[in-house]
């Protein structure tokens, strides 16, 4: 029942979605929008071509390695801002400002640091990242009901039992949700840091289709992040709620 | 109808026992409790009342272990404690500690497996704590599906399970609705008459104190002590129907009449003269 209303919902969007695009390409013409129907056709073609996949590989291992740096060090940072009161009340109104600024303007830094190769491109990357991951792993932290610390003494836990057992599981959902928004907003800082002094990445592609007015191309590379983006994104939510629902 | 012998096997004992807590920044040192005499009786119900910020909770970690004395002795069965929870003590909060990512049934089991309890055991004895709570048929659901009262009641469960020789209760049911609190009394009854176990009750429901226990220690306001123990000379076998006994009213009034400067003390007014009771 819910499983095909859902279904339909999905449906509705897409053909609304087309529609829009449709009408869009009506009023903005071909050079910045190609119809539908043609960037399908042309879709089906490119994604086959190697230059593609080449492009695809490199933004693919770039936002694993962002990934793997944001979520290691924003989890670092959350659980000593959240665990150490000092630190915590310190870190937090940097951390917030940070999240706030349009980092976007440190990327000349940035470059200067790591250079114009993928290292560059993942630290913008891992930048983005880091922020909300520590941010909501600070709040989950602080969070904890300080009777869970005192059931466990009462139930004469270990330390590690309590980490494991009580600890983790009580800020797990609140830590998920930062490791999703962390998802998002690393991809949009790969995808920012191909766009400029870039010669390869889905981002660097779209940049490059724009000077040289292929407009199909672009949009492709455009539809195929957006599907990935809308999948992962979909996925993690369906995890995160398993998660919540029993909070 | 009385019966007012009560056991003599000394099982906890608090000698001397002052709790300071620390000056921290720019707020000098709180002398929250004692110094405390107290002996509690092999299988007494021991309930503490006294006005809010009295120390009582504080008491009740000291005696449990979760906070150290900063003078004084405590013992159970005994041994020292200090600083860590003894076995065969069980502790229950006044806030609700369920594990809402736990079933009931594993919130009551939570403790014994982290002990390695053989699993066999564990389910026996999850089973019959559940049956024993009234929670049989919500094993499989979660705490947020569940009301407050029947939260409590899987925290007392979780607690239950280790056979607990000394039971403490912190306010279990300063949370919950009055008739909610009556039969969660009659509860509480039950389960000290079943287990065997010493029970100490910390409350601010005189009512509740006077319902429930064996002897009733009042404390004063901060830094707390025992102004009055009264004993209440209830059988063993009672339930929430004594509160129409006269003796209830007598006891109840007792304790307010000791009580009525201490909780205008801890309002911040000056305690009149006549109510000082010290």
């Amino acid at each position: 029942m819910t499983a095909t209303r859902r279904t339909t919902d999905t449906l509705v969007i897409v053909i609304v979605m087309l529609l829009v695009w449709q009408a869009l390409h009506q009023v903005a013409g071909s050079t910045a929008l190609p119809a539908p129907l043609p960037t399908m056709i042309y879709l089906m073609h490119a994604v086959a071509s190697p230059r593609f996949a080449e492009n695809t590989t490199t933004t693919a291992l770039e936002l694993a390695y962002a990934l793997v740096l944001a979520y290691a060090i924003g989890l670092a940072i959350g659980v000593w801002m959240g665990a150490h009161r000092l630190s915590g009340v310190v870190g937090e109104p940097i951390l917030v400002a940070l999240y706030s600024l349009p980092k976007i303007t440190l990327y000349p830094v940035v470059l200067l640091i790591f250079g114009l190769g993928i290292s560059g491109k993942v630290a913008f990357g891992a930048l983005h990242g880091i922020l909300p991951v520590a941010l909501l792993t600070m709040g989950a932290i602080r969070a904890i009901p300080p009777v869970y610390l005192r059931s466990a003494r009462s139930l004469r836990l270990s330390p590690w039992q309590t980490i494991a057992t009580v600890l983790l599981p009580a800020t797990l959902p609140e830590i998920f949700t930062g490791l999703r928004i962390g998802f998002t907003v690393t991809l949009l800082g790969v995808l920012l840091g191909e766009m400029f002094a870039s010669k390869s990445g889905l981002g660097f592609l779209i940049i490059n289709d724009m000077s040289l007015a292929q407009s199909e191309d672009m949009v492709t590379v455009a539809i195929i992040l957006f599907a990935f983006a809308a999948i992962a994104n979909a996925l993690l939510l369906w995890i995160e709620h398993k998660l919540h629902r029993r909070v | 109808m009385k019966n007012s012998s009560l056991p003599h096997e000394v099982h906890a004992q608090v000698a001397g026992v002052t709790r300071i807590y620390p000056a921290t920044g720019h707020h000098p040192p709180v002398h929250a409790l004692g110094p405390i005499d107290l002996e509690l009786g092999k299988g007494e119900f021991f309930a503490v009342v006294g006005p809010s910020g009295c120390g009582k909770s504080t008491f009740l970690e000291v005696l449990a272990g979760l906070q150290k004395a900063t003078a004084g002795l405590v013992t159970f069965e005994g041994k020292a404690v200090s600083g860590e929870v003894a076995d065969g003590i069980g502790v229950v909060f006044q806030e609700d500690a369920s594990f809402p990512w736990l079933t009931v049934a594993d919130n009551a089991a939570f403790g014994l497996r982290r002990n390695g309890i053989a699993e066999a055991e564990v389910r026996r004895r999850v089973d019959d704590a559940l049956a024993f709570m009234g929670l049989k048929d919500f094993a499989r659901a979660y705490p947020s599906q569940l009301s407050g009262g029947m939260r409590q009641r899987v925290c007392i469960a979780r607690t239950l399970v280790l056979q607990p020789r000394l039971i403490l209760l912190d306010e279990p049911f300063g949370a919950l609705d009055a008739q909610t609190r009556l039969l969660m009394g009659d509860e509480v009854l039950n389960l000290w008459r079943r287990t065997g176990a010493t029970v100490l009750l910390i409350t601010h429901a005189l009512d509740e104190a006077a319902m429930l226990a064996d002897r009733i220690g009042a404390m004063s306001a901060r830094p707390g002590r025992f102004i009055d123990v009264v004993k209440t000379g209830w059988p063993r076998e009672r339930d929430s129907t004594i509160v129409a006994e006269t003796a209830f009213g007598e006891i109840t009034a007792r304790l307010w009449e000791r009580l009525r400067g201490e909780s205008l003390k801890a309002l911040g007014h000056a305690a009149m003269p006549a109510m000082a009771a010290e």
